[in-house]
């Protein structure tokens, strides 16, 4: 027997006085060193945590605390009445606008001394202020012309500064005299904040607009690129989602094992690592140059990301098909189900979570994508005709999230860098969603076996 | 159980039900079976008994054509089921398999009710016209496996959430329900504990009356006791075949002697 080789007169420590055998409550040496290794890793782990959960918290702070303000929005309300007189008289001038201009100044000072406040202000500081009216109101009521001579609310959203001083972006020391806005003109703001007249409200046009001009950031919206960010996932589930399903049923279960399913299994591997903006590129020249699809398209811009998306969704279908045991096919086999039967009566059900979560999580990193958007066009999109113009479908222009919050952190007025941290906003929140689902379905179809 | 009278074992002497001629399996290169043949009496339960990897689960599965669901997996020479050869190339293997059914190792119940688990095969092979046929199919499925009395006021519960035991006999009302002729069973109790094996076991000397079984074990006890006939495996050869009796009191070759006394190796 082999234990009698390795008894104790035979081994050297024993070979002089017989061994003391030693207590269990004093360490020895190596457990010590092998207890301190093991608390020394768990604090390595402890930290690498925390200083994940540190960056993500800084993270969420800066994203919040910068992009809360685009969802707010500076406006002033000034009410007054427009006689019939005073409607075609001001029609009658050169300068129409001007004429409807100085009624606005006329009802916003009566407005302001009604509730006790004198500021000297001029045409020019409204300007500064509120931009141009004039347009807007003789707009109104060449529209309405019903609203003549009653009491009519206007609700005109403020200059971009003073939308910046309003939420503490622009003080009184960085402001610098300019045409856009002058030191002395916040003292009017201030009056007419006090007066009720500048107020901050909830900016539903960010949620439903669309992008402005680069010199009205005020008048930005994200809306129309969730839209066009909408069409392109439902283009991307309902192509990579079957496709990507089939070819991994297929690859698993049906593939004869040879070299060129082997080949073809490296190049799906090989393909979920490509640069996405190479997708872009092979996007504009099949899509765009070679099959003529308008550029600019949802739809084009769904097919790039479906192919993006396919080698995710085929790569962890394939592995929650493998992780289904083997012996759930045996029994289906065995009780005479042919292969098909066996695979989407009993397989596919138990691989479904994983499919589902492989799906989300390719959509979301779809949902994310701008390299490939920017290379088709879909960025910097400026709706015309808003608010009918652009919700049209999947082959209209159209922009998505990510671009469109790359076009605006692009941009040089600071205004829209509030917008596209707002804009970062929405899309965490669609992805936030989009995980709930996962963890949702994911729950609802896992089974035990 | 094993007390068969010798008239009877004569008589079904005559027409065997599996009848296999020089089969040879090959893996690849390897080769798992070599030259067996075996003819299997039908109403009786034939035991495989062996070392591991002996064969006789590879064997085992030939009978079904389980095998063809590994790629590298070949067979040659002829295996005849009621005369009519299933390697041949106009059977199908789904067809095969609701004629010879199987139950494995481990309990594998389906994810799903006692009920569904039962009914699937009726159900793929549109057994049942309506509703109260299947129901009928199932209850009596059950009751031909000994579960009836103790699911059938939870039949829509888990299949997966019995005890190991009643999940291989849900198993084998599983494989029942299709109304197959022969049933093979691949080491049925290995994963089940004495009082549950003996449960199956007493099920499958029911199950005789009415089918013919195939059962792979590695319990020289238990293929002494459910068997009439024991076939012998050793290294892909199948050394020895007769009845269960004389192989255990009487082996004419000294590797069974060996193996059933234990000297095996």
């Amino acid at each position: 027997m082999t234990d009698t080789t390795l008894s104790p007169e035979t081994s050297p420590a024993a070979a002089g006085e017989p061994v003391k055998s030693k207590s269990l409550y004093a360490l020895d040496d190596l457990t010590r060193k092998r207890n301190a290794s093991e608390k020394r890793f768990k604090l390595y782990g402890l930290g690498a945590v925390l200083i994940g959960v540190f960056f993500l918290v800084v993270l969420a702070t800066a994203i919040i605390s910068q992009g809360i303000p685009a969802f707010t929005r500076t406006i002033v309300e000034v009410e007054f009445t427009l006689t019939q007189e005073q409607y075609d008289a001001a029609e009658k001038e050169l300068f129409k606008t001007k004429a409807y201009e100085q009624f606005f100044i006329g009802a916003l000072q009566g407005q302001l001394e009604e509730s006790g406040m004198s500021v000297p202000f001029d045409a020019a500081a409204i300007e500064r202020i509120v931009g141009k009216t004039g347009g807007t109101i003789r707009e109104y009521f060449k529209a309405n012309p019903g609203a003549l001579g009653a009491p009519a609310a206007f609700e005109l959203a403020a200059s971009s500064r003073v939308d910046g001083y309003s939420n503490g972006r622009v003080t009184r020391e960085t402001l610098t005299d300019s045409r856009f806005l002058e030191k002395s003109d916040l003292d009017i703001v201030d009056a007419l904040v006090e007066a009720g007249i500048i107020k901050t409200v909830f900016n539903w046009n960010f949620i439903t607009g669309a992008d402005s001009g680069v010199d009205n950031p005020g008048g930005a919206g994200i809306g129309a690129s969730v839209i066009g960010s909408f069409f392109m996932m439902l283009v991307v589930l309902f192509l990579s989602l079957p496709i990507g399903v089939a070819a991994s049923i297929y690859l698993e279960e049906f593939a004869p094992q040879n070299r060129f399913t082997d080949m073809i299994e490296v190049n799906i591997s090989n393909l979920a690592a490509v640069p996405s903006i190479v997708f872009g590129i092979l996007g504009l020249a099949v899509f765009i140059q070679f099959m003529h699809l308008p550029q600019s398209a949802p739809l084009v811009g769904g097919l790039v990301l479906t192919l993006m998306t396919l080698p995710t969704i085929i790569i962890s279908t394939r592995a929650s098909l493998k992780a289904v045991p083997p012996s759930i096919r045996d029994a289906a086999l065995g009780v005479g189900a042919s292969k098909m039967q066996s695979i989407f009566h009993h397989v596919l059900p138990l691989a479904m979570p994983g499919i589902l979560t492989g799906t989300i999580i390719g959509l979301a990193q779809a949902l994310g994508e701008t390299a490939p958007l920017l290379l088709i066009g879909m960025v910097g999109f400026v709706a015309r005709g808003y608010p009918d113009g652009f919700i049209t479908g999947f082959i209209e222009p159209n922009s998505a999230m990510p671009a469109q919050i790359y076009t605006w952190a692009a941009r040089a007025d600071y205004a829209f860098y509030e917008k596209a941290w707002g804009g970062i906003i929405v899309l965490l929140v669609f992805l936030l969603t989009m995980n709930i689902l996962a963890v949702i379905l994911r729950r609802r179809f896992e089974r035990r076996w | 159980m094993n007390e068969m009278p010798n008239l009877e074992q004569a008589s079904a002497m005559t027409s065997s039900k599996i009848s296999a001629k020089m089969v040879q399996v090959f893996y690849g290169d390897n080769q798992a079976i070599k030259d067996v043949d075996i003819e299997i009496q039908p109403r009786s339960v034939t035991a495989f008994i062996g070392p591991s990897g002996c064969g006789k689960s590879t064997f085992l599965r030939t009978l079904n054509r389980m095998n063809d669901t590994i790629d590298i997996c070949r067979v040659e020479g002829s295996i005849e089921i009621d005369g009519e050869d299933i390697y041949d190339a106009k059977v199908d293997p789904v067809q095969l398999r609701a004629k010879v059914g199987m139950v494995f190792q481990k309990p594998n119940p389906f994810p799903k009710s006692i009920y569904d688990n039962v009914a699937y095969g009726p159900r793929i092979h549109g057994m049942a016209r309506n509703k109260s046929q299947l129901d009928d199919i199932v209850a009596s499925s059950l009751q031909k496996a000994g579960l009836w009395e103790e699911v059938k006021n939870r039949l829509d519960e888990p299949g997966t959430g019995m005890s190991g035991g009643q999940q291989q006999r849900l198993c084998i009302a599983r494989a029942i329900a299709v109304s197959p002729e022969v049933i093979l069973m691949d080491e049925p109790c290995s994963a089940l504990d004495p009082i549950a094996t003996a449960k199956v076991e007493e099920l499958i000397d029911e199950l005789r009356e009415n089918y013919t079984i195939v059962i792979v074990t590695h319990s020289m006890q238990q293929a002494a006791r459910v068997s009439q006939r024991t076939a012998f495996f050793h290294l892909g050869i199948l050394v020895e075949e007769g009845s269960t009796q004389d192989i255990f009191t009487n082996p004419k070759d000294k590797r069974t002697q060996d193996y059933i006394t234990g000297r095996f190796g």
